[in-house]
């Protein structure tokens, strides 16, 4: 059943409203928030300058000279009261692959410029440590673990497009891993990475604290807009979607490469009703329709 | 028209009033770190508000003007040299075709501002010319100037406003190492003990020298956190939360020690707990402080912060008449 308890309203400065419908993490909570980030998009309310629902929270800005504070708290609220009290709980998105060339040297060589004083585990890579930690038998157990069932992206930020990614499995079964002790100044580009419960695909090079596992073969973020996926705009992902890691080799990894850099690249996607009902009340049989939706195309 | 960068300066970048409506994408809002320093120099060439402005980082670039053209230098004190000759700040300035323009040492604040009239006519990506070097978006390809640029300017019309050749003393901003920086409370700030909160409020704190478009680090006593078993999700460190939007000019204190303010080219969100937000009207004074600005956090309401924003309003549209 949803939480009954109302969210947390509280205010950064005078110009955010922030919204937190849990302190953990769960999907009804993320559910929440999208589902009021998008009532709240549909009223068009003048003064409204950001909607940006985030995994388990929701942040507004707005304009105080134009829409007064109080007055958008209420409409806030009675979203809010809305949407839990909505029956049909049903979000249109997409199912998208994403194909990552998992313990890949780009991301093992980065790491490995990054131990003393920033990692807990001197020896070994940052998945040797995550499948530890899950008490695995070894990286490649990890992995299945991380592309075998499908993601939620549970929110967009961080950097330029930078999707935060919730795995579609029982609590349980969730995978957690600490974030380095310090953030590492560098990452590569597309690095799949993972601190707590959420994995991210990072959409440009820069500093970065979590666990490194493999890299995507394609953009995320093309601000050229050279690649048809982002022909309406240059950020590819959307809070809402789906994402199917799909584990390639080096081979594979190049063929996309060259895709890419000829401009043809596009990724394998097809629309679907995300149906949180049916997701919670049996995730893992929930899941495999997902994927024989992707699989149909 | 346009200006020849002979030398670019330590980081020097187009900027306006910020690409507005994309933080939802992890796009900052980005724009002049100090906007009444920037929107000055506009008034004084003759600008709108909107128009685009180089935001200069303690050394300047070296630029030749390469038509005639009107000028004026706001912001952070500093020598200015037209053709080797001081000329003033906050004053319109007449440049000649091939007039070189260029910087002495920066003597308070760490950002100053070129305006001139018609604007940095770089092109306009998702509504705004600001420079995000991260997502290599907007002003000159996407980064700071170098050697060698041509920046172009936008041809100038009259903004229908009487022209203004100075700007009066009492109208300039203040460039101080020892500031009162008001903030309003909330978001994770009853993960503070009381004795964190203390620290937060009645300390003194030292802006650091890690400080930029991004954010500003401050060093101090420390705050303490409230010991309370974690949310799922959210990391171990009592500074942690689940990843959530942050609030631009939020101050977060990873691991309870050097507070951080995010500034106007920040990330959008986070792991990091929130526990007070520099209200809107103080923004611009968090920009003009320096490495070694004492600092003290002085909490209001939200009425106060309304009423200090509408302050700003009344002088902005003060001047802008």
């Amino acid at each position: 059943m949803m939480q009954q308890t109302m969210a947390r309203y509280t205010w950064g400065g005078d110009e955010f409203l922030f919204v937190e419908i849990t302190e953990g993490m769960s999907l009804e909570a993320n559910f929440i928030s999208n589902s009021i980030a998008n009532a709240l998009e549909l009223q068009q309310l003048a003064g409204i300058v950001d909607i940006c629902p985030a995994n388990a929270s929701l942040l507004v800005r707005f304009d105080p000279d134009i829409l007064d504070w109080q007055q958008l708290e209420r409409a806030v609220r009675a979203l809010e009261q809305e949407v839990r009290a909505a029956t049909d709980k049903v979000l249109r998105t997409r199912i998208i692959e994403i194909p990552v060339w998992y313990n890949d040297p780009y991301t093992n060589e980065t790491g490995a410029r990054f131990r003393e004083g920033y990692h807990q585990r001197p020896e070994g890579n940052d998945l040797d440590y995550a499948a530890e930690v899950n008490g695995l038998a070894d990286a490649e157990e990890f992995i299945k673990r991380h592309h075998e069932t499908p993601w939620l992206v549970s929110m967009v930020g961080f950097v330029a497009g930078l999707p935060f990614l919730y795995q579609l499995v029982e609590r349980e079964q969730q995978l957690q891993v600490p974030k380095y002790l310090s953030p590492r100044t560098d990452t590569p580009a597309l690095t799949v990475g993972y601190g707590g419960c959420f994995s991210c695909i990072y959409s440009v090079r820069g500093a970065g604290g979590y666990q490194m596992f493999g890299v995507a073969a394609a953009p995320i973020f093309d601000p050229a807009q050279r690649l048809d996926d982002f022909s309406d705009f240059m950020i590819f992902f959307k809070p809402g979607d789906i994402v199917k890691f799909k584990p390639i080799d080096e081979a594979e990894y190049r063929r996309i490469q060259t895709e890419v850099d000829a401009g043809t690249f596009r990724y394998r996607q097809t629309p679907i009703d995300f149906d949180l009902s049916a997701a919670l009340a049996d995730p893992n049989k929930y899941t495999l329709s997902l994927l024989e939706a992707l699989n149909g195309i | 028209m346009a200006f020849d960068v002979l030398e670019p300066g330590l980081s020097t970048t187009a900027q306006d009033q910020g690409r507005i409506g994309y933080y939802k994408f992890g796009l900052p809002q980005g724009g002049s770190m100090d906007q009444y320093s920037a929107t000055l120099a506009n008034r004084l060439v003759g600008n709108t508000v909107s128009d685009a402005v180089l935001e200069c980082t303690y050394i300047g670039p070296k630029l030749v003007s390469t038509t005639n053209a009107v000028i004026a230098v706001t912001g952070a004190p500093v020598d200015v040299f037209v053709n080797g000759q001081l000329i003033p700040q906050y004053e319109r300035i007449e440049l000649l075709a091939g007039d070189e323009l260029k910087f002495g040492v920066i003597q308070g604040g760490t950002k100053y501002f070129i305006a001139v009239h018609g604007g940095i006519d770089v092109p306009e990506v998702l509504g705004s010319r600001s420079t995000y070097p991260i997502g290599a978006i907007g002003g000159v390809d996407g980064r700071a100037l170098v050697a060698g640029d041509v920046v172009p300017v936008g041809v100038g019309s009259d903004n229908g406003l009487p022209v203004v050749t100075s700007i009066a003393v009492d109208d300039r901003p203040v460039f101080s190492k020892d500031v009162k920086v008001r903030v309003m409370l909330g978001l994770y700030d009853h993960n503070l003990s009381a004795k964190g909160l203390d620290s937060l409020l009645n300390s003194e704190w030292m802006l650091t020298p890690v400080a930029d478009r991004m954010g500003l680090r401050y060093s101090g006593p420390g705050v303490e956190w409230k010991d309370r078993e974690q949310p799922f999700g959210a990391g171990q460190d009592p500074s942690n939360i689940v990843d959530a939007g942050y609030a631009v000019g939020s101050i977060q204190i990873p691991g309870g020690t050097q507070p951080i303010i995010l500034h106007r080219d920040a990330v959008s969100g986070g792991g990091y707990a929130m526990v007070a937000t520099v209200i809107s009207a103080d923004m611009d004074l968090v920009a003009r402080c320096a490495p070694g600005t004492k600092t003290r956090f002085v909490a209001v309401n939200m009425e106060e912060a309304l009423a200090a924003r509408q302050e700003n309003n009344a002088r902005a549209a003060r001047i802008w008449s």
